[in-house]
């Protein structure tokens, strides 16, 4: 079979089918019942907090992991029964460059074909190909050693690309990279995407996820509770934050009442800092009539601003949001 | 930097046989220890530490009976030089491991075998390596061959089975670290074993409840092997090659599975 990354064969079929995955380790569960569908020739950005389960996702979809229960499909192939299968159509780039330093580039990658099963000369042409694609060619035959942080993620990418792997399974692939490495490792991967490779990245960055996704899925506690096209995603959490602090523990819950009178949304409250705030739907005039109820009601507050809401907030509205899917299911 | 939307790289047809695959896991193995020259200077610094203080230090207070010392010494660290080298081998399986290089290779189409016999291949040279520079050095400190030049080739050949067999036991000892120290760590009990046998004093002058452990762990046998072959008598030969045999065949298919649940 001989084939290119520019138009993957086959059928359209989904790149990943997950239904009830479960990975447990000990009493850790770290995948809950997982269920997601990625649609072919996508980047699909798995989202989520430290410990979510990212990680374990990726490394059960590359066959490292095996799940305890539930079905995975990774381009039709059943990561249990045919994990051989899967390991020809994927390509892994994890949290660390695994690359050796002790090699060139070139002779990284060269190895990297020819453990993807590729003769001496396909391999040679291989890594010749990927090395120009990502910019390599000056420092093709540098010992790695030697690259830059950007550089040798960028040569950690194209080790997963040798074997011309119709899923591209990047792990937290910017993270400790400064800007400039983060913008490099941002450009193959849109490069690799507009040729048709179908992408799996998990970030904690909702900007990167931004800048390469066409789906977000976002997870917590081993189980998605959201997913869908960003834009949507973003309308519906990605609002600024009306927040509030009173110096009279007593009036948090009459100030947190004008809060959600002006929102009509549920605020959150943090009793210890006597904070409370909500999402601001309707963006500064929102703010200006909170201030005018709260005036009017006579409640004293200590400070009150609108500012962009952390990730933390995103994970928690889109916690609140997945409560009547979590309910439908059970 | 250029990107192109028509890159065109082919699919392999299939995935790597086990010889093939083995032979890029050693070709890396070996690239990184020819490359890093510390890895070298430092077993050869080391061997010839040991040596000196074993040769002028101890060695005018351990009673070999008629062997002279040198004689008695050098066979036996020869035998067991991978004993002491062996730790950077578990080092690195467990920073491969730790590093994401072993999650990549297991993520590819590879057999799992090759990447033992990889590995081993590739350490079982370096050890070879670790033999000879230390066979040099013990000529240097006056060891004399006692029999012909064809039976220290077969204590060679003994050695060499040797190599290969630690080499496995401390690729087993890396894929159970959890991290490079700890692997630094265990490979330290080898020389428990290298010492408490009669590679370095004969077992005989040890307390009498420490001697059936000296006698009967598998070092001693296969020290002694070595010494047999020097002389010309392959009498104890069978024992060293059981237990050589025994650690292989128990740890190559620990390494495998290990690697297959990693």
């Amino acid at each position: 079979m001989t084939t290119t990354t520019g138009a993957p064969p086959g059928p359209a079929g989904p790149l990943i089918e997950a239904t009830g995955l479960t990975v447990r380790f000990g009493k850790v569960t770290a995948l809950d019942g997982l269920a997601l569908t990625a649609p072919a020739r996508q980047v699909l950005a798995l989202l989520g907090p430290n410990g979510a389960g990212k990680t374990t996702f990726v490394r059960t979809i590359a066959t490292l992991l095996r799940p305890d229960s539930g079905e995975l499909r990774v381009l039709g192939h059943d990561a249990a029964r045919d994990a051989a299968g899967v390991r020809r159509e994927i390509g892994l780039a994890g949290q660390f460059a695994a690359v050796e330093p002790a090699m060139t580039g070139r002779e990284n990658l060269e190895m990297t074909a020819r453990l993807f099963g590729h003769g001496r000369r396909a391999a040679r042409q291989a890594a010749e190909t990927v090395l120009g694609q990502l910019g390599l060619d000056e420092v093709a035959d540098r010992r790695c050693g030697t690259y830059s942080g950007g550089q040798r993620r960028r040569l950690d990418l194209g080790a997963s690309l040798v074997g011309a792997p119709r899923l591209l399974l990047l792990d937290e692939p910017t993270t400790g990279l400064d800007p400039v490495g983060r913008r490099e490792v941002w450009a193959a991967v849109r490069g690799l995407a507009a040729a048709g490779t179908g992408i799996l990245l998990t970030t904690h960055y909702l900007e990167e996820a931004d800048e390469l996704a066409d789906q977000v899925v976002v997870i917590d506690h081993g189980r998605v509770i959201a997913a869908g096209p960003l834009s949507e995603l973003k309308a519906s959490v990605g609002r600024d934050v009306i927040e509030l602090s009173v110096a009279d523990a007593a009036l948090l819950d009459p100030a947190a009442d004008v809060l959600a009178e002006v929102s009509s949304v549920t605020p959150r409250l943090d009793r210890a800092a006597r904070r409370a705030n909500v999402p601001a739907a309707g963006g500064p005039a929102e703010l200006g009539m909170v201030i005018s109820r709260l005036e009017a009601a006579a409640i004293p507050v200590e400070d009150i601003g609108i500012r962009r809401p952390t990730l933390d907030e995103v994970f928690l509205a889109l916690t609140a949001q997945s409560q009547p899917v979590e309910r439908s299911r059970a | 930097m250029t990107m192109t939307g028509t890159i065109s790289i082919s699919r392999p047809a299939h995935a790597p046989g086990t010889a093939a695959a083995a032979g890029q896991v050693a070709r890396r193995a070996l690239l990184k220890y020819i490359r890093t020259p510390s890895l070298s200077i430092m077993s050869i610094v080391q061997a010839g530490m040991f040596l000196f203080s074993f040769r002028y230090v101890f060695g005018g207070a351990i009673h070999t009976g008629s062997v002279s010392y040198v004689d008695y010494l050098v066979p036996a660290y020869v035998a067991t030089i991978v004993l002491f080298t062996g730790g950077g081998i578990a080092v690195a399986v467990a920073e491969d491991r730790a590093q994401g290089f072993t999650d990549r290779l297991l993520s590819l189409p590879v057999p799992r075998l090759s990447l033992v016999l990889g590995r081993t291949a590739a350490d079982s040279s370096t050890n070879v390596w670790s033999i000879l520079t230390t066979a040099a050095l013990g000529f240097a400190f006056g060891f004399r061959l006692p029999g012909t030049a064809a039976d220290a080739l077969a204590a060679f050949g003994l050695c060499l089975v040797y190599a290969v067999v630690f080499t496995v036991v401390f690729i087993v000892m890396g894929l159970f670290a959890p991290n490079a120290q700890a692997a630094q760590g265990m490979s330290l009990i080898a020389f428990v074993f290298a010492f408490i046998s009669s590679a370095y004093v004969p077992a005989d002058s040890m307390p009498g409840w420490l001697q059936p452990f000296a006698k009967y762990q598998p070092i001693t046998p296969m020290v002694d092997a070595v010494r047999a072959l020097l002389t010309g008598s392959s009498t104890d030969v069978g024992l060293a090659l059981a237990w050589s045999g025994l650690l292989l065949l128990v740890c190559t298919p620990i390494a495998v599975l290990r690697y297959r649940q990693a």
